[in-house]
């Protein structure tokens, strides 16, 4: 929460010295509040003030960073409850599961998967983040063996688990430049691994076997030096985890309560008995606020319906996904085929080439950038009229991939027909159907 | 450690009504908090799933999703029959697909005789879906409407291009209507208010926020849906406090995505991908707020009916 510019003055020493850059404590603090000045710029601001200023000007959930490198993430630092309210800041991370209790092949072959899995989508490379590793046999060496071998196969953050804090740090002698996020401190163990994080510099996880125990495991890994927490509240029935998701982030945003401020971590791998029913969970908790997922094995037909959800989820709500500008070829065309222009609003683009695909006629779609704006929004706000539209044309290259002139546009940009023909000289402008699902039929009737 | 639970404050819930003939009504809708936030309030209603049916066999369905129906996809009253008995349908949706002005274009009469037949074959609740073509909707809802008096279907889309003659036509003859608005909440509140001045009763509506799907993008109607709630329940908006249908089968399995073939592009088992998208966005429907989802897959079905009775769990 952060600091009115007089709560802020009421921890200052109040002599006016000036040596902040400011003649006052006062015009400081208001500099302060509205984040135009450092803390540190203060020489005289007590020590007390200090942790009081930071606390107060904490995010209600901590950001958490785990990994080092490309695939580092980012989890937590979430501001609200409902993504229309503003931008859900971190995409739920997914993690595949890894067990020294696996045999060499299984390994090799989640790695690579692991790897390999990634999706191309509006421009951005969607992909799991992370890979879990268990100690199932609990013998140190197997362990450290084991995360020696994944952290030389691939460059993706880590996740070790194991409740006992020599298994960790056997497995932190081989990667803890990578910053791996260690799973997890419990009432039990709390102190010793509280050393291993602090001295390795690594995120920890903190786990309860309720919401209660949880946040009282968080105040003392917090004392204990540790700042950088994912949180389980041990739930794993899917009513239970649900309701935990969503109390923790609601007391950590409308209570403000800091012993629950930090993203989770969930377990769909240990609440199904089948894949299926596992994937459905894990895109419960995309939606509802899981930080991070640990998935018990990374298959294709589940990795990409749930990386494409998180991408729906985590869009922000005020700046609509946009899809590539440029000449989209659907169903090989060849010099003679139809030619459609939309706008690079992406659902736009989905729906359209999709139509045109069913429609089995070749042709070739014209994206043209309109800010991610659909058709009726990029005209009223004259991002889609007739001389920008010309312009684009002209510049696209279609002319020299077609031998005909005609271009077909959007049935609700009917209005601007007769300044394209005046702009794009030579060119007949055809109006198409307003609707989406017109398309196939549309196209069809064009080439019988 | 005592922790600090916050509490929505609530001040309306979401209006029951009661779908389908009268000695085997279903309730649904009810809910006075987020959708399955039982902790905070109650959910007396879970949300109902209606299996699809098309009124013609269906042209560009991928393998997966004509399995389960193969040996009865020719004959809408079987297929419906088949999805109650053989998967425990509690509705059906029959969606009028060949009255496309675009496609086959079956007359009214035509559409409406075999829609007769089903709704004298089943006595689930009957939702009767057309093709949103605002004229062609209003010739053959109208006389769905009439051919099927007293049958209780469940009509739509009702949308503000059409709206007076369908709702007359459902006034008259007792069915319950399903506005569809696209994808905005004052919209939808606005053609709420204007069915409620054509005379359609609050409880014989239903709200489609018009959906879509893993594949071509859910985060608009996600948060319109999230959007709705929140007007019903936490600011006393009466007009937005109706239950929500999603008309979702054919958003996902229409998408490119389920009909690529196994292994194509690292997306795994075609099946299974298309039955898991068809769930999941099933899934992140019912957290934004449906009451009713129609969906397609037998297999997607029981997936989403376990995730219900998980979520709603005592
Ligand atoms: S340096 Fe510190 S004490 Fe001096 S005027 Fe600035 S805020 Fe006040």
């Amino acid at each position: 929460m952060a600091l009115t510019g007089i709560q802020i003055f009421k921890l200052l020493p109040k002599t006016n010295c000036g040596k902040c850059g400011v003649p006052t404590c006062l015009a400081f603090a208001m500099n302060l509040a509205a984040g135009k000045a450092e803390l540190s710029a203060c020489p005289f601001v007590t020590e007390e003030a200090r942790v009081q200023l930071a606390e107060a000007s904490a995010p209600p959930i901590r950001p958490v960073t785990i990994g080092t490198g490309v695939t580092t993430f980012k989890v937590g630092g979430e501001t609200v409850m409902f993504r229309h309210e503003k931008k859900f800041e971190n995409p739920t991370a997914i993690a595949i599961l890894i067990t020294d209790a696996m045999s060499d092949a299984e390994i090799t072959d989640r790695v690579n998967k692991f790897n390999k899995y990634t999706y191309e989508r509006v421009g951005l490379k969607l992909r799991a983040n992370a890979i879990a590793i268990k100690s199932e046999s609990g013998d140190p060496a197997k362990f450290e063996m084991l995360v020696e071998k994944i952290a030389k196969a691939t460059d993706g953050a880590l996740i070790l688990i194991s409740n006992q804090p020599d298994i960790l740090a056997a497995g932190l002698k081989v990667c803890a430049d990578r910053k791996p996020l260690l799973y997890a401190a419990t009432m039990a163990n709390a102190e010793a691994i509280a050393k291993l994080a602090r001295e390795n510099s690594c995120p920890v996880a903190a786990k309860g076997a309720s919401i209660e125990e949880v946040a009282e495991l968080t105040s003392i890994l917090n004392k204990a030096g540790i700042s950088d927490i994912v949180i389980d509240s041990g739930a794993r029935t899917v009513r239970q985890a649900f309701q935990d998701q969503i109390i923790i982030r609601g007391s950590a945003l409308q209570k403000k309560f800091k012993p629950l401020g930090f993203p989770t971590i969930t377990f769909p791998c240990e609440m199904a008995g089948n894949p299926m029913k596992e994937a459905l969970i894990a895109s419960m908790f995309v939606a509802k606020y899981a930080g991070i997922i640990v998935l018990s094995d990374l298959q294709g037909e589940v990795l990409f319906p749930l990386v494409v959800e998180r991408l729906n989820i985590f869009t922000d709500p005020q700046r609509p996904l946009a899809t590539t500008s440029g000449i989209y070829e659907i169903n090989n065309p060849n010099e003679k085929s139809p030619v459609l222009i939309t706008t690079n609003f992406s659902l736009t683009y989905f729906i359209v080439s999709g139509e045109i695909e069913s429609s089995k006629v070749p042709s070739y779609l014209l994206v043209m950038d309109t800010e991610g704006l659909s058709v009726m929004t990029a005209w009223a706000a004259g991002k889609f009229v007739a001389d920008l539209m010309a312009t684009f044309v002209k510049k696209s290259g279609i002319e020299g991939k077609i031998k005909h002139r005609k271009l077909i546009i959007p049935g609700y940009s009917a209005t601007e027909s007769g300044g394209l023909e005046e702009g794009l000289n030579g060119w007949e402008i055809m109006v198409g159907p307003r609707e989406g699902s017109h398309i196939p039929a549309y196209l069809r009737n064009l080439r019988d | 450690m005592a922790i600090e639970i916050p509490k929505t404050p609530y001040s309306g819930k979401v209006r029951e009504i009661k779908l389908g003939k009268e000695a085997k009504t279903i309730t649904v809708g009810g809910e006075n908090s987020f959708p399955f936030y039982v902790f905070e309030g109650a959910m007396p209603h879970k949300p109902r799933i209606a299996m699809e049916v098309l009124d013609s066999p269906p042209q560009e369905w991928p393998q997966a999703a004509i399995e389960p129906f193969v040996d009865v996809i020719n004959d809408p009253i079987t297929w419906a029959k088949k999805c109650i008995h053989t998967y425990g349908a509690e509705m059906i949706a029959l969606q009028l697909v060949s009255t496309d002005p675009n496609g086959m274009n079956r007359g009214a009469d035509e559409a409406a005789a075999v829609v007769k037949k089903v709704s004298d074959a089943i006595d689930v609740p009957l939702i009767v879906w057309g093709t949103a073509n605002h004229e062609k909707d209003t010739q053959v809802l109208t006389k769905v409407c009439e051919v099927c008096q007293n049958k209780r279907l469940i009509i739509g889309p009702v949308e503000e291009k059409n709206y007076k003659k369908i709702a007359a036509a459902a006034i008259g003859y007792k069915h319950t209507v399903v506005a569809s608005s696209p994808i905005d909440i004052n919209l939808a509140k606005q053609l709420n208010i204007l069915l409620g001045n054509l005379g359609v009763a609050d409880d014989m509506i239903l709200m489609d926020p018009t959906v879509s799907g893993i594949g071509y993008g859910m985060e608009y109607c996600y948060s319109v849906m999230e959007r709705m709630r929140m007007a019903g329940l936490t600011q006393q908006d009466e007009k937005l406090q109706l239950p929500i249908i999603c008309n979702l089968a054919n958003e996902v399995w229409k998408s490119k995505e389920v009909h690529l073939p196994d292994n194509e592009n690292n997306m795994g088992n075609a099946k299974n991908r298309g039955i898991l998208m068809e769930a999941m966005s099933a899934m992140a429907l019912l957290l934004a707020g449906g009451d009713v989802i129609i969906m397609r897959h037998p297999e997607a079905i029981k997936l989403i009916k376990e995730m219900v009775a998980d979520l709603t769990a005592s």
